[in-house]
């Protein structure tokens, strides 16, 4: 069992290693970096540019600047920031914190719902009612994301019961919690709303698989009540590919947020990594990225754990 | 035979629409950089037949709108004259595809009357017209970028199911980096490392090629597990026996069999790197005014008085849904054929 958590955690850093590695091979490739906007400026002198590109580390070759960035790494930091003047991590966690204060319930809420809808909805196949669901899910799949966040701003400004953006009020009427809740059900309510067809579309076809199979026909035959037979017998023997699918709705999840948050100033990643690549605020760019990996292959180790539990077959790997 | 239909439906949908967007120049009545300074957010302009003494008129025409009602984007029409739609008028000068050029629209009215069917923006152009143009953007990007992640993953895929071995887990370690870190946010990165005050040709290659790479890690995955899968099979393995070489297996048997997968793949990814492209060039990213985009068009619609007043700046999003439709059904019909034949 340890052999086998190792061997996942072990991948997951490799895969974190690689997206750091990339995203530095492709920085390099760059026209210019922060400092290039001041050589257009007739203030500021060569030399001082020569100190300032000294001092950040930008006239190292890159092989030593990624080991010394990669030391930082290790260290739980990101680097510097230029452009806030300030070390990057201390940005990013508690933008990262609050993308994840969308993402988290957004993800547990989504497939509360779809894993019952998609379970019943494999039942109905081939009935009216089941081709008038695939048909709507086809649907929601085809709105795309940008029109759900901009129909969510356009809900807040019309009715004027949600607020229009922010994550807090300047003067909660109702307590932190309730004011911070309020401010969250139309970013989360979009998150939903954008992820809920695609692991409903998973859910359906795990389960109509599994219910095309022998055993479940044998149990039909004895008369097992539908909804036992469903949630006892199908489920659990369609999970393997849906467990395997929660780290990948994870990162699908973070990238709707990032737009989400763009279009509704949630002061999450999203913005930040907007606005850092704009400054060309380097390691910034890299730490948001990296963040956002992080937190699928986090989820892709929960779903392991879940997954070595759920499958005895996994336990039988050596 | 359904299915037969609705891929001819969404097939010929396709065609039009791409075909509408490469002739833009023609089809739309207006240049996307035309303005109406006086007019602005001018909503979409109505067609009548029944004029404003109710008497009936066999073709459809159009009233002038002035400015009028409280606020500045309220509209009333001039019962003055009447401006009958025309077709084949000569208007604003275009080229088609860079060889043609002309002055003839599909249809239109004559000046200082305007034909706004899907509204205008705040600088009184026409949304209709920006937005055939902007398809030229927004599709062809798609559809480039898809052809060039298909290329991408035939060749790392195919190459990684038929060597094996090491070469195989480094190409899937490299996969697996792009595919781990969120569509998006790879996407804004990489876009973050190249140049973002360059011309429009310049930027939608840039859009394309930031597309394509960011693409190409599915397809990679899919050729190499049909090249897997069919390495095991006994045509191949017998035509192995007969000491046939590595080229020769993969492109008579393998790239086939890899080929139908990776078009299907490519039908399911192109509306998603078509939302890719609109995403990009929402966020300020991407193609920049005024040469316009689905995406660049949509950022205006985030200010908040456009957002309540003037529905029909949504229309680029909307666009997107009976287009993205279009290509899952041509997707779902390939990829049941493919079934079929493996």
């Amino acid at each position: 069992m340890i052999r086998y958590f190792g061997r996942r955690l072990f991948h997951a850093v490799l895969v974190l290693f690689g997206v750091s590695l990339l995203m530095f091979l492709v920085q390099q490739a760059a026209p210019g970096d922060f400092l290039s906007e001041m050589r257009l400026n007739p203030q500021i002198s060569p030399q001082a540019l020569h100190t300032l590109r000294a001092q950040y580390g930008l006239d190292q070759p890159l092989p030593l600047r990624y080991a010394h960035w990669l030391s930082f790494v290790a260290r739980g930091e990101f680097g510097y920031s230029f452009a806030y003047d300030m070390p990057a991590s201390k940005l990013l966690w508690p933008r990262a914190r609050n993308t994840l204060l969308l993402t988290v319930p957004a993800l547990l809420i989504s497939w509360l719902i779809a894993v019952p809808l998609g379970v019943l909805a494999a039942a109905q196949r081939g009935t009216w009612l089941g081709r008038l669901f695939s048909g709507g899910t086809s649907f929601l799949l085809a709105v795309p994301d940008v029109l759900l966040a901009l129909l969510a701003l356009m809900i807040a400004l019309r009715t004027g019961l949600f607020p229009v953006g922010g994550m807090r009020s300047a003067d909660p009427s109702h307590g932190r919690l309730a004011d911070l809740a309020w401010h969250m059900v139309l970013p989360v309510g979009t998150l939903v709303l954008g992820s809920l067809p695609v692991i409903l579309r998973h859910v359906r076809a795990a389960v109509s698989e599994t219910l095309s199979s022998c055993y479940v026909r044998a149990a039909e035959g004895h008369g097992l009540r539908q909804l036992p037979l469903l949630f006892r017998h199908a489920l659990p023997a369609a999970a393997n590919p849906l467990i395997s699918l929660f780290g990948i709705s994870i990162a699908f999840l973070l990238s709707v947020s990032l737009l989400v948050e763009t279009v509704m100033s949630w002061p999450g990643m999203g913005p930040l990594l907007l606005e850092s690549i704009l400054a060309r605020d380097l390691f910034v760019v890299l730490g948001a990225t990296m963040l956002s990996t992080l937190f699928p292959l986090a989820g892709n180790l929960i779903a392991d754990v879940l997954l070595y539990g759920f499958d005895p077959r996994i336990r039988m790997e050596p | 035979m359904r299915q037969r239909h609705v891929f001819s439906w969404a097939a010929w949908f396709l065609v039009t629409v791409n075909a509408a967007a490469l002739l833009a120049g023609f089809v739309a009545p207006y240049n996307y950089e035309t303005q109406d300074r006086l007019r602005p957010y001018a909503p979409p302009t109505r067609l009548h037949l029944v004029d404003c003494e109710g008497k009936f008129h066999f073709w459809p025409f159009v009233y002038m709108t002035r400015p009028g009602g409280e606020s500045l984007t309220e509209y009333q029409e001039d019962c003055g004259q009447r401006f009958p739609v025309r077709f084949f008028l000569s208007g604003d000068g275009y080229t088609v595809l860079g060889l043609f050029s002309g002055h003839r629209h599909l249809f239109g009215v004559d000046l200082p009357a305007r034909m706004y069917l899907l509204g205008g923006d705040g600088l009184g152009r026409d949304q209709f017209s920006r937005m055939l143009y902007g398809a030229q953007v927004s599709l062809f990007a798609g559809a480039l970028a898809a052809l060039l992640a298909m290329m991408g993953g035939l060749l790392v895929g195919s190459i990684a199911g038929v060597y094996g071995g090491a070469i195989d887990d480094l190409c899937m370690r490299v996969t697996e980096v792009i595919i781990a870190v969120p569509p998006f946010y790879v996407l804004l990165a990489v876009r973050a490392f190249l140049p973002l005050q360059v011309s429009a040709p310049v930027m939608f290659l840039e859009i394309v090629a930031v597309l394509g790479f960011v693409a190409w890690g599915r397809p990679a995955r899919l050729v190499r597990g049909v090249v897997l899968g069919a390495r095991e099979r006994s045509f191949v393995l017998a035509a192995q026996g007969f000491g046939a070489s590595r080229a020769y297996l993969l492109r008579r048997h393998l790239m086939p069999l890899a080929m139908n997968a990776a078009l299907t793949q490519m039908a399911v990814s192109i509306p998603q790197i078509i939302l890719g492209e609109v995403v990009i060039s929402f966020l300020g990213l991407g193609m920049s005014e005024p040469v316009p985009s689905w995406g660049n068009m949509l950022a205006q619609a985030q200010q908040y008085h456009v957002l309540t007043a003037h529905w029909w700046m949504l229309l680029p999003a909307l666009a997107l849904v009976p287009v993205t439709l279009a290509y899952q059904a041509l997707a779902d019909v390939l990829g049941s054929r493919l079934q079929s034949r493996i």
